[in-house]
């Protein structure tokens, strides 16, 4: 009991910051570590970074409105996402056009947090949208939070199948009939639920770890997709909890006793993980020939 | 008449030795933004585009925390970055090692500048840039780092277009693919790194996007398509310095807005070109 | 003429990540052949492109390629792969991709000369590409971007032109231009042509001798010596027939039809491998 001491710090347990933020962060861990592994299969990072970092500009919107980060954070995904999906019909103009909606949302966040801090004094409200700061999560968003968490794994389980075909092969899943520009779409929603929560949680500019981060670490070690999702979901949700008691045993480190950020921690802890996960061999591969768009 | 010119054009905006700064290093990173962004729209490798200038975030954090010069840790993260990202890169999982890079460095930006106690001022600056606080000595840093990129992006031009459109024939002449690759990723750190103390580590990457597609919809060769690009490039951040001066909006924000404005722009003249002349659809490449 | 073979093959076996590509390879091809390099999918018609453009490297034996070991005298050797991949809009156009041929790996920018400009017209002509050679390449068709790369490859005067399967994104007519040009070109400047195809039937009346792989190893000789079912059988270690239906070539494994032929009227599909 007295070594327990150092590993975590007095009163954990009995914060009602550290209850919430153990809620929120596991609701948004095993969301992101879900469908972050159909991000990795079908080779999105960079549309699920960026969804990631338009939600700031929702967040920063709503801060300057005076509404809840959430909603913000979600009605920017969604407006880039579907500007995304319009403007690319091919696979480097997908590119692009992730790129430049990204990049005129971003210079419309400059500008709103420039008004915020025009408007008000407050300062650290950057810092906070971007970087996320878990401790701050209101105690009413739990049950929101746990539903749009709840939403986007029913929406994944019901696009399950149809998903993995069209992920990787297209032209097996149109010969089936599945509707596959649907099924994108569809998981777009999913996609920017997950990332958008994540955001909250870990900041804008860092949810791309916990979407990509557990899932490129799981798929190193199992090749079977139920097997990727349940460790993707264990790796996410260690991850979280040891980043949250982390970054509150350091409020009493150096250099300040002003506490680590937990972001930093849960985003280093991720990124040992996936190190350690490409230097351990793979079991030895009898690589199926799939053909399909294996490029 | 008179008036609006004076309206527009305020008092200084030539003369500030502030705004001078502002003038030239806009204009040095405009040119080299437009010129490696043509590169990372042949390549489709916006998203290492958009990694490099907010990894170098961190260094400049970094910077901040000993209190060194900041284009000296902009440059060494970002080419840390490359560097990494170059050599962690598999084939099929780009995009995994890059964001997971990517948000590593940005942590670590995250973590100096809470440890350093940074104002929110200073973050902001950081990540939105500041072009009208650009030094005399960063001025003169920019100006000639520009000039050095743009003389090795010439050394390299045919070689790292030549493995960027067709690679089996350059590997073919020797062209070592991946000291291409390597070489290419370093230039973007570079350019990056120059870039984000004027408009930030998080619309760098709209300078090296967005003309460059511009100008990539509206040419048909390479020279005409970089050529395009930086004007492009260089219209908008000199529009921007004009009106950030007369209304004090952030400049990241209205370089950003006319890129974007030159991209739609670009790319409705080159559809409605294409509808009056219908192209021969092109057959599926494996 | 022909002092140095254009290529020779001593003992050759490559091993790569443990699984050996190609073993014994011994041959030497003569200056100014037409060979096609014939062979079932997995054979090793890649890797021996690779071979012989220095790339990849024997894990025993030799190679000299004009006289010289692999890997000197780049120029001398035109390599046209099978296609690249170009959006409709990429700002590129035939000329710019055809003027990579000249000096795409060199430092530097290429100074618009006179003479440069000539060079790629010439070619461009000779390959019956001028009529879109302001075009952007990404709206041209596979048999136009054949063109294309036959022209870049050729820039350089080579001795020897490996194409790497460049009938393989091509309908029937375009593969039979492209054949006919590549011909033409090769008798009058006198290149040695390695023309890899799974195919060998569209090539039997300009090739005059046929490297023929399977397993991993090769035979190389005339067709009338080489596509004998005793041959073949031995290079592909089980029994196969050999049927010669109006002046076209069938080859027929004993567990599977390679169909070495594509009928007319029958669709182009992937000739099936003759053992798993």
């Amino acid at each position: 009991m007295h070594g327990l001491q150092y590993i975590v710090a007095a009163g954990f347990f009995q914060s009602p910051e550290v209850q919430v933020a153990l809620m929120v962060g596991s609701a948004v861990a095993v969301t992101s570590a879900v469908v972050g592994t159909f991000v990795v299969i079908r080779g999105q990072s960079f549309l699920g970074h960026a969804l990631g970092d338009v939600g700031s500009t929702g967040a920063a919107g709503a801060a300057l409105i005076g509404i809840q980060a959430i909603w913000g954070f979600l009605s920017g995904g969604l407006v880039a996402g579907v500007a995304v999906d319009v403007l690319s019909r091919r696979p480097r103009e997908r590119d692009v056009a992730t790129g430049v909606v990204l990049s005129s949302m971003l210079g419309l966040s400059a500008l709103f947090i420039y008004l915020i801090t025009q408007l008000s004094s407050s300062t650290g409200v950057t810092q906070e949208i971007l970087f996320g700061s878990i401790f701050t999560v209101a105690p009413r968003l739990v049950w929101p939070l746990s539903v749009l968490s709840v939403l986007a794994l029913m929406l994944i389980g019901f696009l399950y199948r149809p998903l993995l075909l069209s992920s990787v092969s297209e032209d097996a899943a149109l010969s089936r009939g599945v509707p596959v520009r649907l099924v994108s779409l569809l998981f777009l929603l999913a996609m920017i639920t997950a990332v958008e929560q994540s955001a909250l949680v870990v900041g804008a500019l860092l949810s791309t770890a916990l979407l990509i981060g557990p899932a490129a670490t799981a798929i190193r070690f199992t090749r079977q997709l139920g097997y990727t999702l349940l460790l993707a979901t264990v790796f996410a949700l260690a991850d979280t909890w040891v980043g949250i008691l982390l970054a509150y045993n350091s409020f009493t480190w150096p250099p300040a006793g002003r506490g680590w950020p937990v972001s930093f921690f849960i985003v280093a802890i991720m990124v040992f993980l996936y190190l350690v996960s490409q230097i351990i061999p793979r079991a030895p591969s009898r690589r199926a020939d799939k053909g399909g768009d294996s490029q | 008449m008179m008036q609006i010119w004076h309206q527009v054009f305020q008092p200084g905006l030539f003369t500030y030795p502030f705004l001078i700064h502002a003038w030239v290093s806009a204009s040095a990173i405009a040119i080299i933004s437009a010129v490696i962004g043509f590169f990372v729209n042949l390549r489709g490798e916006s998203f290492v585009a958009h990694a490099l200038p907010r990894g170098a975030f961190a260094g400049a954090a970094a910077a901040f925390l000993v209190g060194a010069s900041s284009l000296l840790g902009l440059s060494v993260f970002a080419v840390a970055m490359a560097l990494g990202m170059g050599t962690m890169r598999r084939q099929g999982e780009k995009g995994v090692s890059t964001a997971l890079i990517l948000v590593m460095a940005l942590a670590l930006g995250d973590l100096f500048l809470t440890v350093g106690n940074a104002y929110a001022p200073e973050v902001f600056a950081l990540l939105f840039g500041q072009l009208l606080g650009v030094s005399a000595s960063e001025m003169i840093a920019i100006t000639i780092l520009s000039a050095v990129l743009l003389l090795v992006v010439g050394a390299v031009f045919r070689p790292l277009l030549l493995s960027s459109t067709v690679p089996e024939f350059a590997a073919a002449r020797g062209v070592p693919l991946t000291v291409m690759n390597i070489t290419f990723t370093v230039l973007v750190a570079l350019a990056a790194s120059l870039t984000v103390p004027v408009v930030g580590a998080l619309l760098a990457f709209s300078l090296m996007i967005g003309p460059a597609a511009a100008g990539w919809y509206l040419a048909k060769s390479p020279g005409r398509a970089m050529a395009y690009a930086v004007v492009v490039a260089l219209s908008s951040v000199w529009v921007s310095i004009v009106i950030g001066y007369d209304t004090s909006l952030p400049v990241g924000f209205l370089v950003a807005t006319f890129c974007l404005i030159a991209y739609g722009g670009a790319r409705w003249i080159h559809f409605s070109r294409s509808r009056r002349a219908p192209a021969p659809s092109p057959r599926p490449q494996t | 003429m022909a002092v140095e073979p254009a290529i020779t093959m001593d003992q050759v076996d490559v091993v790569l990540s443990g699984h050996t590509i190609l073993r014994g390879l011994d041959f030497s091809i003569a200056r100014g052949a037409f060979v096609g390099v014939i062979g079932p999918n997995g054979a090793g018609k890649t890797t021996l492109i690779r071979l012989i453009l220095g790339l990849i490297h024997p894990s025993t034996g030799t190679i000299r390629v004009l006289g010289m070991p692999v890997g000197k005298g780049r120029r001398r050797i035109g390599y046209v792969p099978q296609s690249f991949a170009a959006d409709p809009d990429l700002p590129l156009r035939a000329k710019d991709l055809v003027g990579l041929g000249l000096d795409g790996e060199r430092w530097g920018f290429a100074l618009p000369s006179r003479s440069r400009q000539q060079r790629i017209q010439e070619m461009l002509d000779r390959v019956g590409a001028s009529a879109y050679a302001n075009e952007p390449v990404g709206t041209l068709s596979g048999g136009e971007r054949q063109r294309l790369l036959i022209a870049q490859a050729l820039l350089t005067n080579p001795d020897i032109l490996l194409l790497d399967e460049p009938l393989s994104n091509l309908d029937i007519r375009s593969g039979h231009e492209i054949i006919e040009l590549v011909d033409e070109i090769a008798r009058e400047r006198q290149v040695t042509v390695l023309f890899v195809a799974h195919d060998m039937n569209p090539l039997l009346t300009v090739m005059n001798e046929v490297l023929y792989l399977a397993q991993g190893r090769a035979v190389v000789g005339s067709v009338d010596d080489v596509v004998q079912p005793e041959v073949l059988s031995r290079l592909y270690g089980q029994p196969v027939d050999v049927l010669r239906v109006r002046g076209r070539i069938l080859v027929i494994a004993s567990d599977s039809v390679v169909p070495l032929t594509h009928f007319e009227g029958v669709a182009h599909g992937q000739p099936s491998s003759p053992h798993l």
